[in-house]
C-alpha cells in the first residue's frame, strides 16, 4: 500500500520536474523571436522603385504572411527557393542569390531589399539589370568575376538540375560551360571579367538582350 | 505545391534573370497572363456566415477546391458570390489555413465530419500542422477501432447462415457464438455447469469428512464417497470429451484449432482421466498419477470460454511478458547476491539451517518480500547484520521499484510505441507529401510531353496540354529557362537509369545478364555527382529486360518523355542526335548497320550514313553520345 502510494507521488514529481526545464527553454526561445522589422512608409518605397501602389501592396502582403517578422533569414530564403526546384538541391545557388538580394550583408533580408531587388529585376534598365547580375556572379565583391567564381556560380546552376537529366551531367560540364562563358565575355583575355566587359559582351548579344525584356511582366 | 510558395513566385522568375549572361540557349517566352493581376476581394458564402479574403490568399493552394477554377461552380451571380452549402464553423478553419498556411484540427469537431469537410475543399489532412497531428491521429484511430469494433461485433454474431451451410458449419457456430440458437446456448450452460461441479468435486474431495463408523482417522470426502465421486468425475469427462471431440470435428481448420489455447486446456483437462484408466493400479506408477491428477484444476480455464474478462487478463500477461521478464531477472540478482552472503555468513554457525545456498534463496525471498516467516533465522552476528541489511534493501529492491518498474515501462512502453508508431506515420505522411510534390514535378515532366513547350505560337496550344493554372504555368516557365541555361533537360529516374544503363553496356561486351551487374553498373556510371538527391519514383527498379533479340537492323525508337517533340529546333545535328534515345527494353541489338530516322525528329540534316557510330562521332564531343548506340548482342 505504502509502496503504491510512494508510487504514485513519485511519479507526478518526475513529471513536474520534466516539465520545467523545457518551460524556461521555451520562454528564451520566445524572447528570441520578438524581433519584427515594419518597411517605411508606402510612399516612400514608390518613390524608390518602379512599382505602383497596388502592386507594391500585393507584394507586402504575400512577403508579410510568408515572414510575420518581416525579415527573411537565410535558411528560410534556401527553404523557399528549393520549394520551386525540387529536382536537385538549390541550397548553393540560394546562397549566393541571398548575398545578392542582401547588399547590407546584414544575414537577413528587409522588404526593402526584397523590392529594390525586384524593382531592378524586373523594372530596371538594360544596364542596371546587368549590374545586378554582375554582382550575383561577384562573389566576393572585388569587382571582378575570376574563373573559381564563375565555377562556382555555375555548378550551383548545375546542382539544381538534379541527378536525372538528359543528357547526363559529366563532372566537367559546369567547367564547359565556364569556359565558354570567359571565351564569350572576357575581352581582354586577362582571366577576369570587369563590369564593362560583361555589359559590353552582353550589350553584344542579341539572345541575352532578347531574354531580358521577357520577365516584364512577372508581377 | 506547398505552402505560400506561390507568393514567391515574382521573385523566383526575377532571380531567373541571373542566368542569363550563362544561357546557351535563348529563354522560352514567359506564360501570356490573360487575367489581370490586381488583387480582389472575394466573397464567400457559407450556409449564411459570410467570409471576406483576397483573391490571392485562396490562390496560394491551386490544388484544393478554393484554390482552382473549381470554385466557379459555386459562383453566385446574382449575389456575386461564391456560395457553399457547408458547415460555416467547419469553413473558418480551412480559410484560415488559406490564410497562414498551418491546418489546424479544432478539438471538439467530430474528426469524420472535419475530414469529410477536408475532402470537399481539396485538402488533405497530412498537412496539419505538428501542433494538432497527434490529437487528429489520436482521435482518428480511436474512432478507427470503434468502428471496427462495431461492425466485428455485428458480422460475428447474428447474421444468419446461408441456407445451404452444412452440418459442419453450422456446428461450428454453434459453438463459438451459442446466441444463435436455443441449442447452442443450452449446450453452452450445460458445460459451464459441469465445468463448475468438476472443479468444485475436485476440491470438495480433498475436504476431511466424517470418519466412517469404526474408524477414529478423518476421511477426505474423496475416499469416503469414492465411487459418487468417481462416477461425478466420469460423467464430467464424458462430457468433455464429447465436446472437444465435437469442436474437433466441426472446426474449419482442424490444425490451428488442435494448435489453439482453448483446445490445448481442453486436452489437458481430460487427459489424466484417460491416462488413469490405461495404467494399471501400479504402486510405484500411482505416485505419478497422482501428480496427473493436479491437472484437472486446468478445467477451471476452461471458463475462459464463458468468460472475456479471463481472456482479457491473459491477453494482458501476454503482452506484458517482456517487463515481468526483466522484473523477474533484477529480483534473481539481488537473491543470489544476499543468499551467497548469508550463506558464508551463517556457515560457522553449529546447526545451522542455511546448508547451502540454495537454502539460502528461500531465506532470502522470504525476507525480501517483508514475509519473514521465521523458518530460518541467521544465529551469527554477521548474519544477523546482512540479515537486516538483507530485510532493509528488500523494501527498497523489491517493494519500491516493483511499482515504478511497471509504472515506468507502462510509460516507456507507450512512449515508444508512440514514437514508433509516429515515426511510421511521419514516413507515410512524408511519403504522402513527397507523392503530392512529385505531382509538381511529374506535371512539369507530363507537360513537356504533352508538347506544351513549343515556342512557335503561343496561342495555338496543343489539344492535348490539360489546363493548368497561372502557378503551374508560370513555375514550368521558371523550370524551362533553367533548362535553356543549363542545355539539359530534366528527366525522370526511369529514363535516366535507361540511359545510363544503355551507356554502359555499351562499353562491354560481356554476355552477364545479371540485374545486379546492369545495376552495378549503373551506379558507377552515373553516380558522378556528389549530391545525390534521390528522387525515387514509384518504380525504380531498372526494368531491363534482355530476354528477346531484335533484328539487327531496326531501332525501335519508343516515345521518349522528354526531348522528342521539339518540331521548333533550330538546334544543330548534334542535339537533335540525342534523339536516338534507346528503350532499353526492347533493344538488345548488335551494332545497328542502318539508322532509322525516329518518326518525330523533324530535323532532315540527319545524313544517311551506313552506321550510326559514324554519324554519332561527328556529333558532340561528348562521348556519351557514342557509348549509347555501340551495343553488342549480349545473348
Amino acid at each position: 500500500m505504502g509502496a503504491v502510494v510512494g508510487t504514485l507521488t513519485m511519479g507526478e514529481r518526475t513529471k513536474g520536474e520534466r516539465r520545467r526545464p523545457s518551460r524556461d527553454k521555451i520562454d528564451d526561445d520566445f524572447e528570441l523571436s520578438i524581433v519584427c522589422h515594419r518597411p517605411e512608409g508606402l510612399d516612400k518605397l514608390e518613390a524608390q522603385t518602379n512599382f505602383s501602389k497596388q502592386e507594391l501592396q500585393v507584394l507586402y502582403r504575400g512577403f508579410k504572411n510568408e515572414c510575420p517578422s518581416g525579415v527573411v533569414n537565410e535558411d528560410t530564403f534556401k527553404q523557399i527557393y528549393a520549394q520551386f526546384f525540387p529536382h536537385g538541391d538549390a541550397s548553393t545557388y540560394a546562397h549566393y542569390l541571398f548575398n545578392a538580394f542582401d547588399s547590407a550583408h546584414s544575414g537577413s533580408i528587409k522588404f526593402e531589399g526584397f523590392i529594390m531587388a525586384l524593382s531592378t529585376l524586373l523594372r530596371g534598365s538594360v544596364r542596371e539589370k546587368l549590374t545586378w547580375t554582375f554582382n550575383l556572379y561577384d562573389i566576393n565583391r572585388d569587382g571582378y568575376i575570376n574563373k573559381e567564381e564563375m565555377t562556382d556560380i555555375v555548378s550551383a546552376i548545375y546542382d539544381m538540375m538534379g541527378k536525372y537529366t538528359y543528357p547526363a551531367l559529366k563532372t566537367d560540364t559546369p567547367k564547359q560551360h565556364v569556359d565558354a562563358f570567359f571565351q564569350k565575355m572576357d575581352k581582354n583575355r586577362d582571366g577576369v571579367v570587369t563590369l564593362d566587359e560583361f555589359i559590353l559582351s552582353c550589350q553584344e548579344d542579341e539572345n541575352i538582350m532578347r531574354s531580358l525584356q521577357l520577365f516584364k511582366n512577372v508581377i | 505545391m506547398a505552402a505560400g510558395v506561390a507568393t514567391w513566385m515574382p521573385f523566383a522568375r526575377a532571380a531567373a534573370v541571373g542566368w542569363l549572361p550563362l544561357a546557351q540557349k535563348t529563354m522560352p517566352k514567359p506564360p501570356v497572363d490573360k487575367k489581370s493581376r490586381s488583387d480582389e476581394i472575394l466573397f464567400v458564402n457559407v450556409s449564411g456566415l459570410r467570409f471576406q479574403t483576397w483573391k490571392n490568399t485562396l490562390d496560394r493552394y491551386p490544388d484544393t477546391l478554393l484554390g482552382s477554377s473549381e470554385k466557379e461552380f459555386f459562383y453566385n451571380e446574382e449575389t456575386q458570390e461564391y456560395f457553399f452549402d457547408r458547415d460555416p464553423e467547419m469553413f473558418r478553419h480551412i480559410l484560415n489555413f488559406f490564410r497562414t498556411g498551418k491546418l489546424h484540427y479544432p478539438r471538439h469537431e467530430c474528426i469524420q465530419a472535419f475530414e469529410e469537410e477536408l475532402a470537399f475543399y481539396g485538402i488533405i489532412p497530412e498537412i496539419i500542422g505538428d501542433c494538432c497531428m497527434e490529437e487528429y491521429r489520436d482521435r482518428k484511430k480511436e474512432n478507427q477501432e470503434r468502428l471496427a469494433e462495431d461492425t466485428e461485433a455485428e458480422n460475428a454474431g447474428d447474421a444468419p447462415l446461408p441456407p445451404d451451410a452444412t452440418l459442419r458449419e453450422r456446428l461450428w457456430r454453434a459453438f463459438e457464438n451459442p446466441h444463435t440458437s436455443t441449442m447452442a446456448l443450452v449446450f453452452y450452460y450445460v458445460t459451464g455447469f459441469f465445468i463448475a461441479v468438476s472443479v468444485i468435486a475436485n476440491v470438495v474431495e480433498t475436504v476431511p469428512c466424517r470418519p466412517i463408523k469404526g474408524s477414529i482417522k478423518d476421511l477426505p470426502c474423496g475416499e469416503k464417497f469414492s465411487v459418487a465421486f468417481s462416477c461425478l468425475d466420469t460423467a464430467c469427462v464424458l462430457i468433455f470429451s464429447f465436446e472437444y471431440l465435437m469442436r474437433l470435428y466441426a472446426a474449419p481448420s482442424r490444425c490451428d484449432f488442435a494448435r489453439s489455447v482453448m483446445s490445448v486446456i481442453d486436452v489437458v483437462a481430460i487427459l489424466p482421466f484417460y491416462i488413469g484408466l490405461v495404467m494399471p493400479e501400479n504402486e510405484e506408477v500411482s505416485g505419478a498419477f497422482v501428480t496427473l491428477r493436479v491437472f484437472r484444476v486446468f478445467r477451471i480455464f476452461k471458463f475462459s470460454r464463458h468468460s472475456q474478462g479471463l481472456r482479457i487478463l491473459g491477453c494482458t500477461l501476454q503482452a506484458c511478458a517482456s517487463e515481468l521478464g526483466f522484473l523477474l531477472f533484477s529480483l534473481t540478482m539481488a537473491v543470489i547476491i544476499f543468499a551467497t552472503v548469508m550463506f558464508y555468513a551463517e556457515k560457522g554457525t553449529k546447526g545451522t539451517t542455511f546448508s547451502s545456498i540454495p537454502a539460502s534463496f528461500w531465506y532470502t525471498i522470504v525476507t525480501m518480500t517483508t514475509l519473514g516467516y521465521g523458518d530460518m533465522v541467521p544465529d551469527s552476528i554477521a548474519g544477523k547484520i546482512f540479515g537486516s541489511i538483507c530485510s532493509l534493501s528488500g523494501v527498497l529492491v523489491i517493494a519500491l521499484p516493483v511499482p515504478v518498474i511497471v509504472s515506468n515501462f507502462a510509460r516507456i512502453y507507450h512512449q515508444n510505441q508512440r514514437a514508433d508508431k509516429m515515426r511510421a506515420q511521419q514516413k507515410v505522411r512524408q511519403a504522402r507529401i513527397r507523392m503530392a510534390k512529385k505531382g509538381a514535378t511529374n506535371a512539369f515532366l507530363q507537360h513537356k510531353e504533352d508538347g506544351g513547350l513549343q515556342d512557335g505560337d503561343g496561342d495555338s496550344t496543343p489539344l492535348c496540354v490539360k489546363n493548368r493554372s497561372a502557378f503551374e504555368h508560370q513555375h514550368h516557365h521558371l523550370l524551362h529557362c533553367l533548362e535553356k541555361t543549363t542545355n539539359h533537360e530534366f528527366t525522370d529516374e526511369v529514363t535516366y537509369s535507361e540511359v545510363c544503363v544503355t551507356d554502359s553496356v555499351g562499353f562491354r561486351t560481356s554476355r552477364s545478364t545479371s540485374l545486379s551487374s546492369q545495376q552495378g553498373a549503373t551506379t558507377t556510371c552515373c553516380s558522378r555527382r556528389a549530391k545525390r538527391r534521390a528522387f525515387r519514383l514509384a518504380n525504380s527498379t531498372v526494368s531491363v529486360s534482355r530476354g528477346s533479340v531484335q533484328e539487327l537492323d531496326t531501332l525501335h525508337v519508343t516515345k521518349t518523355p522528354a526531348g522528342t517533340q521539339y518540331p521548333q529546333s533550330r538546334s544543330s545535328l548534334n542535339a537533335r542526335t540525342e534523339n536516338l534515345k534507346l528503350n532499353c527494353d526492347d533493344y538488345t541489338a548488335a551494332i545497328i548497320s542502318i539508322p532509322t530516322p525516329p518518326a518525330n525528329t523533324p530535323d532532315e540534316s540527319l545524313p544517311n550514313s551506313p552506321a550510326i557510330p559514324g554519324i554519332l562521332r561527328n556529333s558532340r564531343s561528348s562521348t556519351f553520345n557514342t557509348q549509347e548506340t555501340v551495343k553488342i548482342s549480349s545473348l
